[in-house]
């Protein structure tokens, strides 16, 4: 049994337009020292899948940087590692080098690549599944119900709003889908909802892309899942950790909050023995803490220095904390650099934004403060 | 094919470092715990890499497990070259018998084959026991300036102090004249720093002579400097300004652990222009508790603070349980200091466990010495620890103080 991985890097970027403005979902920045896409990745490789694809279209310089050769991941390697798969323009291009919009989409531009990959089984997972899952247990669990797709979900119980912004998926006692309900309005309640983590054999899933290729299907969901119900073997996969995705910028914000006010989450998400979670390595000093420093209930990276107060806060690495300023409720991205009796209050500043002294900026937790890249004030 | 290289530097690491006591026990003194994140090797092997050597063989032999481990293929510090890059040398069995490095000499002479396939003009050789930060390009443009055969890199230290040191005596151009190993009456208080250049021809000669004289040392210090300046040959000093610490015995250590420390500490290694390379074990961000008090400490990926740490420097994956205290101390990775025990002026290797309510160490005022304790052992619930104690292995068996 061998498995190769593809990563869709661009999907949702819409929701969080502050942050993906120069970047793609896969590489905006969480928990202090990863992106996004290193816990897809990093689940993977925990998995021991070392041959993964990352799909990607626009905005990928950030994320082409993060990844580098993939040596942080093990995944430099001689045969398979990671491969960045972008846009394929010809100098002939015409209307069909049209960029896509949805997964399946996504997959039929690089139908070239899949057609060639030999591994029995592919997972393919969204960038944004912030969650530590062993997909060894779900790739078997596939093969014992000799499933043609089986689906990553989660039991939760969800109000109007988040049903609204999930897919929901019914299944019979033995696990096998009967239904999915893309985006419902009326819902609430629980249910499964869609992790957007997905296994299929190699077989199938490229049947899947030259079929919607032959019939221009567009649609994961709607118009190979929804339409192959039946006929097909489909299977939830159910994981019952720690996950959560980014569906706006609120959201983002509420997220990473969890990381520090739930032990629990920090547990199942950076403690599981034997899955740490990689990313790039910066080789930044270790974080110095000076005699007035104060700091509460915050997630510190490397390469900070602090001078100052710190509380309820996620500080990137190589952040400084001025003498006399006071961060609360804040996410600062990395190398961002507050001067002395800065204050802050629920602000989330993005790379190596400059606050010079005395300045006080205040957000709310339901809109917090957003400061783009490089920005001095 | 082995590409020429302009320099190529070897880098002794075999010392066992006994006056290291518990925290060399199973590893050999270069691997040991620095500053956090590193390891002491990570000076001398990022000092080469951000002066463009980038071929380095490191002479291993005293409880290489740890230390082959760390360096593997030199990845960390961008050493693992299609040309070159890092290479672990060990004694080896030859057709004339087995022999173990009997001196630093000896170590480089049996590697002399290393050498040769770089033919390289210079051989740069350092020890792994010294924390500095070094441009050693700078030195070998001197050595190349001044033509001599050797350059050797040299420290002033306090008069007093010169007693301790190989001392070098130059004359204004920096010429050596003279070579006094630890002297009673020192005239000169330029130290050697256990650096050197040599011309590879010349460091060739010397070393198979040195092999055949009976009886020699086979040490650069003792045989092979003061050979070359009995022969006349061009030797300079090279003076080193800047921060440099032997951390060979633990109050060095603790010492040098604590000079990182401060707003202006005196040794930084935040220097973005001098990065200091380590190996990375992908731990999580360090989180400090609601209760926790931080002070004057560096803090290191993976931690958990739930109690107090003042003055102190604690490396990746320690936890300080709620009510604990930690001061003035050094804690390696992985240890674990449970609610309300006291750790003071202490240094705790990695993976041990201080029980509940356990007393290591005094306040620094009062304490006789630094309190050391040895990886994976665990000190049990309201045990007291004395100030100057040094607990190993050793002291595991038929104590009930202490328990593996």
């Amino acid at each position: 049994m061998s498995a190769a991985g593809i990563i869709f890097s661009n999907i949702h970027d819409n929701n969080i337009p502050e942050l993906t403005r120069n970047r793609t979902m896969a590489s905006v920045p969480f928990g202090c020292r990863y992106r996004l896409i290193d816990f897809a990745l990093s689940n993977m490789v925990n998995s021991n899948i070392n041959n993964v694809s990352v799909i990607t279209h626009y905005n990928y310089q950030s994320l082409m940087d993060h990844i580098g050769s993939g040596k942080d991941w093990d995944l430099a390697r001689r045969s398979g590692g990671i491969k960045m798969l972008t846009p394929f323009i010809t100098a002939y291009a015409n209307s069909t080098n049209a960029l896509y919009s949805t997964r399946l989409e996504a997959l039929k531009s690089v139908n070239n690549s899949i057609s060639k990959i030999v591994d029995d089984y592919v997972v393919l997972s969204d960038c944004d599944v912030i969650c530590n899952i062993d997909l060894n247990d779900m790739i078997k669990y596939h093969i014992e119900n000799d499933a043609d797709l089986t689906m990553a979900v989660k039991r939760v119980n969800l109000t109007k709003e988040q049903a609204k912004i999930n897919v929901l998926v019914d299944s019979d006692i033995t696990g096998r889908i009967v239904d999915v309900q893309a985006y419902p309005t009326l819902f609430e309640g629980e249910a499964d909802i869609n992790l957007n983590i997905m296994v299929m054999s190699r077989k199938y899933l490229q049947e899947v892309v030259l079929d919607s290729i032959a019939h221009n299907y567009t649609s994961l969901t709607k118009d190979i899942i929804l339409k192959g119900l039946k006929r097909r073997n489909y299977h939830i996969y159910r994981y019952d950790g720690y996950f959560a995705c980014i569906t706006s910028p609120q959201d983002y914000y509420t997220s990473s909050m969890e990381l520090i006010n739930d032990k629990n989450v920090r547990k199942q998400l950076f403690g599981v023995k034997n899955r740490p979670v990689y990313t790039k390595v910066r080789n930044s000093a270790p974080t110095y803490y000076s005699p007035e420093a104060k700091v509460k209930n915050s997630l510190i990276a490397d390469g900070c220095e602090i001078y100052g107060e710190v509380e309820n806060s996620i500080i990137f690495r190589g952040a400084k904390i001025g003498k006399g300023s006071v961060v609360k409720n804040c996410i600062l991205f990395q190398d961002t650099y507050t001067g002395e009796n800065v204050t802050l209050n629920c602000v989330i500043s993005d790379k190596n934004v400059v606050i010079r002294d005395n300045k006080h900026l205040s957000g709310d937790e339901t809109l917090p403060f957003y400061l783009a890249k490089g920005k001095m004030i | 094919m082995y590409k020429k290289k302009e320099c190529v530097a070897m880098l002794l690491a075999g010392g066992q470092g006994s006056r290291l006591y518990a925290l060399t026990e199973k590893t050999a003194k270069p691997a040991v715990t620095f500053g956090g994140k590193y390891r002491i090797i990570d000076f001398p092997m990022s000092n080469c890499v951000n002066s463009g050597i980038n071929t380095v063989g490191v002479l291993t032999q005293y409880q290489p497990l740890v230390l082959n481990e760390y360096i593997g293929n030199g990845q960390p510090w961008d050493l693992d070259r299609m040309s070159g890059g890092v290479m672990v040398l060990p004694p080896y069995q030859g057709k004339n018998g087995a022999d173990w490095y009997k001196g630093t000499a000896n170590a480089i002479y049996q590697n002399l084959d290393f050498i040769r396939r770089y033919a390289p003009d210079y051989v740069l050789i350092l020890s792994g026991d010294h924390i500095y930060k070094m441009d050693y390009n700078a030195m070998l443009q001197a050595h190349k300036n001044t033509e001599a055969d050797c350059t050797i890199a040299v420290l002033e230290v306090p008069l007093s102090e010169a007693s301790r040191f190989g001392i070098m005596v130059t004359d204004d151009t920096g010429k050596i004249n003279d070579f006094q190993e630890k002297p009673k009456n020192p005239t000169s208080t330029k130290a050697s720093m256990g650096i050197y250049i040599f011309n590879t021809k010349v460091l060739e000669k010397y070393l198979i002579d040195d092999e055949n004289t009976p009886g020699s040392n086979n040490d650069f210090g003792k045989n092979i400097i003061p050979n070359m300046l009995n022969d006349g040959m061009k030797m300079y000093a090279y003076p080193f300004e800047g921060y440099w610490k032997d951390v060979g015995t633990i109050s060095s250590l603790w010492e040098a652990n604590m000079e990182l420390l401060g707003e202006n500490p005196a040794f930084n290694v935040h220097d973005k222009q001098w990065r200091i390379f380590s190996r990375n074990y992908a731990a999580p961000p360090h989180y400090i508790g609601s209760d926790a008090i931080v002070s004057d400490s560096i803090i290191s990926e993976g931690c958990e603070i739930y109690g107090t740490v003042e003055h102190s420097v604690l490396s990746s994956n320690v936890v300080v349980e709620k009510g604990a205290i930690v001061k003035d101390s050094v804690i390696m990775s992985g240890t674990i200091i449970k609610a309300n025990a006291n750790v003071c002026y202490s240094i705790i290797d990695g993976n041990s466990i201080i029980s509940e309510n356990a007393k290591v160490g005094e306040e620094r005022d009062l304490a006789k010495g630094i309190a050391v304790i040895g990886s994976d052992l665990v000190v049990t619930a309201n045990t007291i620890i004395a100030s100057d104690a040094m607990i190993n292995n050793d002291s595991v068996d038929g104590k009930s103080i202490i328990q593996k």
